[in-house]
């Protein structure tokens, strides 16, 4: 069994997941172009950050169209695990598999830096060994990470323990601090800081590592 | 189709339009034994143009050093190749998109960018890093901080997109630069295929393939546009600036290291400026053949294109290649696949000339070498001994300033008096100096999962040299590049030959700070018009300064960019040159990840050691050490003048070889160099980098106290060295051989502490005493406060 990660044009961190997962933790990748259709073997899928199709439109909003996604609904409605970072979670809020969308930065610019985020839920589909209120550190780099959505729909994330990660000091603007979210049955989880930089000892810290070793449960 | 199609046209206007002067066309019709058609003319203005074909600088650019055991490809190609050893070889140049920048600071800065990348993918390597050096004016100005905005913002655009992380780069402002901003953009790539792709043409009859984006009629003329000085007019020219597509670019790089893996492309050029023509005219010459271009199969982006704007287009994101017969499908699926165009559009010819069929009929028809390589060659003459303007601000000494009291200051020019804390904090909020994170921040500078040092953390960026194809298995990766831009501007203006090789001196100074063995350099000269005999001199002292530097450090120049008539008219008819900022991009090699250095402080307890020309031979008679030219004589004093520091070339040598190996034996635990601002701003940027402070001592002497906090030059580096360490570091420093019978220049001057307060004594006066948050303050909040944005 092994990892999926879709390669849009346009997809910048597609190599930086198979560093990340194979390179440095040891699991088993599998590259899948937009255009294949075919999801079979794969225990877990990864969507990872760039510009796929140029992010012309909207982020996200061309990509959600790819052949690849439509059998991952499917994928995700058998329960098997998705991950999508920066990019990717901007194409699941555009699949509708997450709910809300993703804005321009508050302060309008583009922003790379390392930021204090805090585990904010305590479902263990993706933070197995971290308790509710643990603090991590991870890098973000995006334009458009402002999570914005209806207030029904944060108080379903609240109700339901769906808001996975918060920023401790909020960069972006996004509503209720939110940097990532799950969806109800927790198999699929979208964020925007970049676990995948996290995960090398010799670039920085290690705290990606537990997101990724989840994919596999 | 036998004869070139020639309609008339008005000479004198055609000349002008393509900033050719009359005798270019006599010389063009020497070479074509007749008149030029307009078509042809056109090819001819951007062929022989600054830009493309250095007819100003070529004398010059060939005083620099050029070979070296790990060069092995150097200038004439897209970009210089050096050997990393262990089968990596690394390509890297640095480019200039300045006026176009200036015109439209946003695509002007992202297409400066995507140009540059394609230099580095043209050659069969996948791009690693990218880094800028920029040059505004001051940001109380609007239209600076809208040019600063809008270059970042294109800059971040491109890069971000393209998945190529900005690692580092410098950033500095001064009123010579408003109204033409310099946007210098340098990439590095590493070799991905076996053979170095290369752009002679071979191969008669093979087919010639486009690929890429297809042609428009954006960036028309863009050589020659670049080629002469900026006006209020030059704002009309913005069809001369290119619009860039980093998607198309992703797709491009991905496509290209696919095909050169194949074996099946003999020759590939990049189109950049002056287009169609350039790569069609290069391949050519420099494979001693033809190239015939039919413009009716290039993809058109519009309808009623001419054969004229067809070859001038700069068009982004285009190719052209020459490959294999046989292999044009394998080769064109691929691009295909990748959603851009890849079609054939000619063949090679024997007969050595460029040939251009348009609907059917050959609009042009020129030698090869009359366009590319054998271009004219501008004799300029050259001042004898130093010109008066400069000379006057030779003559000026820091005597002239007021006398320093014990704990401050009078200026020069406002009459006000500043304590030392004041003169700190003030260089610390001047945002040449100031932390660029603002800028930074906006730039991915982690994507590909590489960067080791990131920028604001080490005195170059360190980037892991790790193939982005790798199979299953778990593997170490334990060397690195480093890499860094520098250009000290000022001491250029004021002596152009010092600041030059103190330009290279200080890459070279920053390379090893980090622990690296400086090994080759590109270099991306910013001048005004050579067409002044002051302009002029300025440029061959500078040149001159850089061969002499890279001598001394053996670092090879593999190549580069000219970038002439950095100038704006005033409103009363004068020129206002850029100061010459001939900015070096220097690369070196880390053998091993673990044996590097950061800037900041490590550690509590720490002893702090200055390696150097030592304080207490800091007096008045040493020129390597001086307050001409420096930060501090501008931002508290108000003037620029003076005759910048000595380098002692040999010195700097034999102190940054020792640096680099104290750093492999394990005493060094930060190192940062001292320049702009002197002893006090880099103690205190070591601090805010660690939030440790400092508490220094700083011996009893004769010299002005100014002098000892503020004063630039001596090949300084600051070191910390681990308490348990110092004893054994002494003795190391003692046995370590001598230069010139003299001992080592370093000496103890504090140490780091705990408690987070910056302090400066000299035996019982207190000459600073801040809290590092006040420091940071400055510091951070200087480029974010003239901008009024928020933290």
């Amino acid at each position: 069994m092994s990892i999926g990660v879709v390669v849009f044009p346009g997809s910048n961190c597609d190599r930086d997941i198979a560093w990340a997962v194979n390179g440095c933790l040891g699991m088993k990748t599998r590259y899948l172009w937009h255009e294949t259709r075919d999801l079979s073997g794969l225990e877990a899928i990864v969507i990872p950050g760039g510009f796929s199709y140029g992010d012309y439109l909207r982020c996200g909003a061309i990509a959600r169209f790819a052949p690849v996604l439509e059998s991952l609904v499917d994928f995700v409605a058998e329960g098997r695990k998705v991950l999508g970072i920066c990019n990717g979670f901007q194409v699941l809020t555009e699949l509708g598999i997450l709910p809300g969308a993703l804005t321009r930065n508050k302060n309008l610019n583009f922003i790379c830096d390392e930021v204090d985020l805090e585990v904010s839920t305590s479902r263990k589909d993706w933070f197995p060994k971290s308790f509710s209120g643990d603090n991590i550190k991870l890098p973000i780099a995006h334009g458009e990470g402002r999570y914005q959505c209806s207030k029904e729909t944060l108080d379903n994330l609240l109700d339901n323990d769906l808001i996975a990660l918060r920023y401790l000091k909020n960069p972006n603007g996004s509503l209720s601090n939110i940097a990532g979210i799950t969806n109800c049955s927790g198999n699929v989880f979208g964020l925007m800081p970049h676990p995948e930089r996290a995960c090398d000892g010799q670039l920085g810290g290690l705290d990606g590592q537990e997101i990724l070793k989840s994919l596999i449960s | 189709m036998s004869s070139v199609n020639a309609n008339s046209y008005d000479i004198a206007g055609a000349l002008d339009k393509e900033g050719l002067k009359a005798r270019d066309y006599a010389e063009i019709c020497r070479r074509l034994k007749r008149h030029p058609n307009r078509v042809e003319l056109g090819m001819f203005g951007v062929m022989w143009s600054e830009h493309c074909c250095y007819r100003n600088s070529k004398s010059l650019l060939n005083l620099f050093p050029t070979t070296g055991p790990r060069i092995l490809v150097g200038p004439g190609e897209n970009a210089g190749v050096v050997d990393l050893d262990q089968g990596q070889r690394l390509v890297f140049k640095i480019e200039s998109h300045n006026h176009p920048s200036a015109i439209e600071p946003f695509q002007g800065a992202a297409t400066g960018v995507g140009g540059i990348l394609r230099d580095i993918f043209t050659m069969g390597a996948r791009p690693i890093a990218l880094l800028n050096a920029l040059r505004f004016g001051p940001l109380e100005d609007k239209k600076n901080v809208s040019l600063l905005e809008g270059v970042v913002k294109g800059i971040a655009h491109y890069g971000n997109c393209v998945g190529v992380p900005t690692v580092g780069g410098e950033v500095s402002f001064d009123s010579s630069y408003s109204g033409n901003p310099l946007v210098n953009a340098m990439a590095l790539g590493l070799m991905e295929t076996k053979d170095i792709v290369c752009s002679g043409a071979s191969g008669i009859d093979f087919p010639v393939l486009y690929v890429g984006s297809t042609t428009g009629r954006d960036g028309m003329g863009g050589a020659s546009f670049a080629s002469s000085e900026l006006t209020k007019a030059s704002l009309d020219n913005r069809p001369a600036v290119q619009v860039g597509d980093p998607f198309l670019e992703k797709g491009l790089i991905e496509a290209c290291l696919e095909v050169f893996k194949s074996g099946h492309v003999v020759a590939a050029q990049d189109m950049g400026a002056a287009g169609l023509t350039c790569s069609c005219s290069e391949m050519a010459a420099n494979g001693s053949v033809g190239i015939e271009l039919n413009l009716d199969l290039v993809p058109a982006r519009e309808t009623g294109m001419s054969a004229y704007e067809f070859l001038l287009s700069e068009s982004q994101e285009r190719m052209l290649f020459v490959v294999k017969p046989g292999s044009e499908e394998f080769v064109m699926d691929k691009f295909i696949r990748w959603g851009l165009n890849a079609v054939v559009v000619g063949r090679v010819l024997e007969e050595k000339v460029v040939r251009v069929i348009h609907k059917n009929e050959i609009v042009a028809n020129i030698p090869a070498n009359a366009l590319a390589n054998d271009t004219p060659i501008e004799e300029h003459e050259l001042i004898k001994g130093v010109p008066d303007e400069i000379n006057m601000c030779w003559l000026w000494k820091e005597n002239k300033l007021p006398q320093p009291e014990v704990t401050r200051i009078k200026s020069a020019s406002s009459q006000k008096i500043y304590l030392w804390s004041d003169v700190l904090l003030k260089l610390l909020d001047n945002p040449t100096i100031s932390s660029k994170r603002w800028i930074y921040n906006q730039y991915d500078h982690q994507v590909q999962l590489n960067t080791v040092v990131s920028p604001g953390c080490g005195d170059a960026a360190v980037v892991r040299i790790r193939p982005q194809e790798f199979d299953n298995q778990l593997k170490e990766f334990n060397r690195g590049i480093a890499a860094v831009v520098d250009c000290p501007n000022r001491w250029v203006s004021l002596d152009p030959q010092r600041g030059s090789i103190a330009a290279v001196a200080e890459a070279a100074r920053n390379i090893s700070c980090v622990g690296a063995e400086p090994i080759a350099i590109t270099n991306n000269l910013n001048f005004q018009s050579p067409e002044t005999p002051l302009g002029y001199w300025k440029m061959y002292e500078s040149c001159k300064g850089i061969s002499k530097a890279c001598e001394a450090f053996k670092t090879p120049v593999t190549g580069g960019n000219v970038s002439l008539y950095n100038e704006t008219r005033m409103s009363d008819g004068s020129m206002q040159p850029i100061h010459p900022t001939p900015v070096i991009g220097m690369v070196g090699i880390v053998e091993n990840l673990s044996q590097i250095c950061r800037s900041g402080w490590h550690q509590a307890g720490d002893s702090i050691w200055m390696l150097g020309v030592p304080l207490e031979l800091t007096d008045s008679l040493d020129n390597r050490i001086s307050l001409s030219a420096t930060a501090y004589l501008e931002t508290i004093h108000g003037l620029v003048t003076g005759r910048p520091p000595k380098p002692d070339l040999e010195l700097e040598y034999y102190l940054q070889t020792f640096l680099r190996k104290s750093i492999r034996d394990g005493f060094i635990n930060s190192a940062h160099d001292i320049s702009d601002g002197g002893l006090a701003v880099a103690l205190a940027e070591c601090s805010i980098n660690s939030n440790l402070g400092v508490q220094i001592d700083i011996p009893l002497s004769n010299s002005r106290i100014d002098r000892l906090l503020f004063a630039e030059g001596g090949s300084r580096v600051l070191v910390s060295v681990p308490a348990n360490k110092n004893i054994i570091w002494r003795s190391y420093i003692e046995n370590y051989p001598y230069l010139n019978n003299m001992p080592l220049p370093a000496s103890p001057i504090g140490y780091v502490s705990s408690d987070s307060q910056f302090c400066l004594i000299q035996g019982e006066v207190s000459l600073l005493n801040l809290s590092v948050n006040t420091l940071r303050d400055s510091f951070e909040q200087a480029i974010p406060r003239r901008l009024a944005v928020e933290k």
